[in-house]
């Protein structure tokens, strides 16, 4: 059959016009094409974003003054919150983060394949996103509410606690099953759908990023399903193995927590930094400086990930040498994200660059992440983490880390990648308006933060010593500025969905595969799987040849 | 889709017509099995870390409670989850000699023994919560600590191997079904043989089960 003519009629529909089995709402919540799938996710973590955004808002306005500020908001209340914001944040938006909106999107057409290996699978893991979301909501209305544990889940309280601890936590357990389907399927797939040619240092370094990622989520995954899977036993039949009053031990909780929850946040991270490989290069017409570094980087922050996670428990019993160890892994860990930092910056120098808004989102990722990460070889380090321990500083840390990392990170993607997903362009002088917004509010909310930490405010309180108001009104107002720029990119999107100018093929002269399909592609991606030969982004070189011979 | 044909001809020479979302690739597959698998591993893996962590702190107390658990029903499961074992290896083996009788025969003994062995966990389990042997019974509360984490370790792990047990039943049923349809045929036998991978793996994980509560001591 080799030789058999293509009979393929070239005006294939797009994917978001072809019309399958099914009609409506139901072509696409029983579709299994990739990109429809990458919506799907993107379109429920938005709508949870929106909504961890306004719990975020409630607490910054609670503690807007000391004492009660919003009229008939209790301190337990305020404890359901931030839990609610916490468990929202982590579960439904970092956590499936890039690789369920842009892995599921972008993955299987960068690597020239037609779709991922298991695509049926692939929409069962929404479905187990949904599902766990759904019961997470179901425990806001049912029962004492909302847990009021923290995202942590920590015992003994959380096996106290007369809030719907278990309901939270089976959610949280069976949203834990689509991250793992997710990264089996996205393994298995950039192990056997690459182009031919594609070797594994010729794959994008988003790509890469995403299998590291994917290791991470598969291997730390289950640890965590089976945390939370004993407290919900302890919780109905007394096991035994967290409460202290049947010898059990409480410590053995936050050490198996944060088995997972630390590789975790390189789940989190580690595709956000991918995205960024993919976006400097472009901007900066220039081939990556340092790809091999990158990509092992990416391999090794995850396996060097799993080895520090008792950094979260330095006040917890433990012995001297533990502490030392733990902290000196800690300090190694950051090398590898040090040296994607260098290299992205080393990229950009003596790039011809082209400054739009997925380059301004990036940039601004490397400044936020780069605060995140240095405050935290401040938590890693022995001394400073007791004094900062709990504090505020703390919540600065880990906002500038996910939020300024992961979440500008993401945004940098959406503004790379929304021509490519929607066929359309967003109106760019709106994005460096919203982006100023959004800067200057995020860091009015959050370096206030590690000041109050600093000066010693407990994190998780809903009240604080009346010396510390300054800041906190400092934080307050930078939330309503940065909401107000999250409206409106938000308003730049829905809106340039539908009405923005049609969007070329490859709008930023990008040379990885996504950017020589039409925007939006066609359904299967490619009617024929192309040919890789050379680097993976060779293309820049013959620019960048062109550029030097101009001179 | 039929507007596929000839596209790809490269990679996928049989099935040149199948769209992409169908396209056929055992080793894709058998990759995800094992990595499902890892997560298993995983799974379990944390609770024999839960289990190492008491023992050594309660070493005495799993000692007299190991004593409690009956040797002979424990090693008796063993055999017959061992058997089961065998049987569905020698199912796969009999599919691809294109025996589908003898296949179905097989498939359906290693369910049978897979059902034999919860029946014994059932009278095992009963006899141990009619002595009052169970989480949060009045008995289990005058025990010492160690006893008591112990038995928690107990119902919790081999509880979860039950599951898994009972998991794989349906799964092996299922696959009978497909066998019985003609939907695993010896030219694409590669769901049964994941499921048996999967039996193995419960398998497994009772052979080490069986020594850290049965004979501990
Ligand atoms: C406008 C946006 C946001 C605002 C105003 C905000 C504000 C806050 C505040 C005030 C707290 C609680 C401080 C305390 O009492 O300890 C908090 C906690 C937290 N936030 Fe945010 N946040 C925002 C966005 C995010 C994002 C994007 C993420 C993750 C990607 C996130 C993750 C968390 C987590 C994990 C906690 C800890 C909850 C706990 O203590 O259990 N937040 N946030
Ligand atoms: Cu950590």
């Amino acid at each position: 059959m080799a030789s058999t003519v293509v009979t393929h009629t070239p005006a294939v529909l797009n994917y978001l016009e072809e019309k399958g089995r099914h009609a409506g709402i139901l072509s696409w919540v029983l579709s299994t094409d990739h990109k429809r799938i990458g919506l799907l996710y993107m379109y429920t973590m938005f709508a949870f974003f929106g909504v961890g955004v306004l719990m975020g808002l409630i607490l910054r306005l609670e503690l807007l003054t000391p004492g009660p500020t919003i009229p008939g908001f209790t301190a337990n209340m305020y404890n359901a919150v931030f839990t609610l914001h916490g468990v929202i944040m982590i579960f439904l938006f970092v956590i499936p983060g890039l690789p369920a909106i842009f892995g599921n999107f972008c993955m299987p057409i960068m690597i020239g394949a037609r779709d991922v290996a298991f695509p049926r699978l692939n929409l069962l893991s929404w479905y187990c996103f949904i599902v766990g979301a759904g019961i997470a909501v179901l425990a806001l209305f049912t029962g004492q509410g909302f847990p009021d544990t923290g995202w942590t889940f920590y015992v003994p309280y959380s096996l106290r606690t007369g809030t719907n601890v278990t309901l939270g936590m089976l959610g949280a357990f069976i949203i834990g099953w689509s991250s793992i389907l997710t990264g089996l399927n996205f393994l298995v797939t950039i192990h056997r759908m690459r182009a031919p040619g594609m070797g594994w240092f010729q794959m994008p370094l988003f790509v890469w990023a995403l299998y590291a990622t994917a290791w991470i989520q598969v291997i730390a995954t289950p640890v965590v399903g089976i945390t939370l899977a004993l407290v919900m036993l302890e919780r109905a039949i007394d096991v035994g193995i967290f409460n202290p009053a049947l010898g059990g031990d409480p410590i053995l909780f936050q050490h198996m927590f944060w088995i997972y929850s630390h590789p975790a946040v390189y789940i989190m991270i580690l595709p956000a930094m991918g995205a960024i490989s993919e976006i400097i290069p472009t901007f900066a017409g220039r081939t990556i400086f340092g790809y091999k570094a990158i990509a092992l980087s990416s391999l090794s922050i995850a396996s060097v990930g799993y080895l520090v996670w008792a950094h979260h428990m330095f006040t917890t019993p433990m012995s001297l040498a533990a502490l030392f160890v733990f902290s000196l892994l800690t300090f190694f860990v950051a090398i590898p994200s040090g040296v994607k930092v260098f290299n992205w910056v080393a990229t950009l120098y003596k790039g011809s660059i082209d400054l739009r808004s997925p380059l301004l989102f990036a940039l601004s990722f490397i400044f936020l992440f780069s605060i995140g990460g240095l405050t935290g070889l401040a938590n890693g380090a022995l001394g400073p983490n007791l004094h900062i321990h709990d504090t505020y500083f703390i919540v600065g840390h880990f906002h500038y880390v996910m939020f300024g990392g992961t979440g500008f990170g993401l945004f940098a993607a959406l503004h790379y990648w929304f021509p490519k997903m929607y066929g359309r362009m967003y109106n760019e002088r709106l994005a460096w308006y919203y982006w100023a917004l959004m800067f200057v509010g995020f860091n009015m909310l959050y370096f206030s933060m590690l000041i109050l930490g600093m000066e010693g405010n407990p994190r998780r309180y809903y009240d604080y010593l009346p010396r510390f108001q300054t800041w906190h009104v400092v934080s307050t107002v930078g939330s309503w500025i940065l909401v107000a720029g999250l409206l409106m990119m938000a308003y730049n999107f829905i809106r340039s969905a539908r009405r923005g100018a049609p969007a070329p093929a490859n709008p930023w002269g990008g040379v990885t595969l996504e950017w020589t399909v039409p925007s939006p592609p066609p359904v299967e991606n490619f009617h024929e799987i192309p040919r890789w030969e050379g680097s993976a982004y060779h293309g820049f070189e013959k620019l960048q040849r062109r550029r030097s011979e101009a001179q | 889709m039929s507007t596929l044909v000839g596209t790809h001809s490269e990679d996928l020479p049989e099935h040149a017509h199948a769209p992409a979302h169908e396209h056929r690739d055992d080793t894709a597959a058998k990759i995800g099995m094992w990595l499902f698998l890892f997560t298993e591993l995983m799974l379990f893996g944390i609770l024999f870390l839960v289990y190492a962590v008491y023992r050594s702190i309660y070493s005495e107390d799993f000692h007299h409670a190991a004593l409690e658990l009956n040797v002979a029903l424990g090693s008796f499961n063993t055999f017959v989850l061992l058997t089961s074992s065998m049987t569905m290896a020698m199912s796969i083996a009999a599919l691809q000699k294109r025996d589908k009788n003898l296949s179905m025969v097989l498939l359906l003994a290693t369910i049978v023994l897979g059902a034999l062995f919860m029946v014994n966990k059932y009278f095992e389990w009963g006899a141990k919560i009619h002595h009052g042997l169970y989480p949060a019974s009045e008995h289990m509360r005058t025990l010492p600590h160690g006893e008591q984490l112990f038995y928690g370790l107990y119902y919790t792990m081999t509880g979860l191997h039950g599951l898994h047990v009972l998991a794989g039943m349906g799964l092996l049923s299922l696959m009978l079904y497909f066998v019985v349809r003609d939907k695993i045929r010896p030219d694409r036998h590669v769901m049964l043989e994941n499921s048996g991978l999967y039996w193995h793996l419960v398998d497994l994980i009772w052979i080490f089960l069986l020594p850290l509560f049965y004979v501990t001591t």
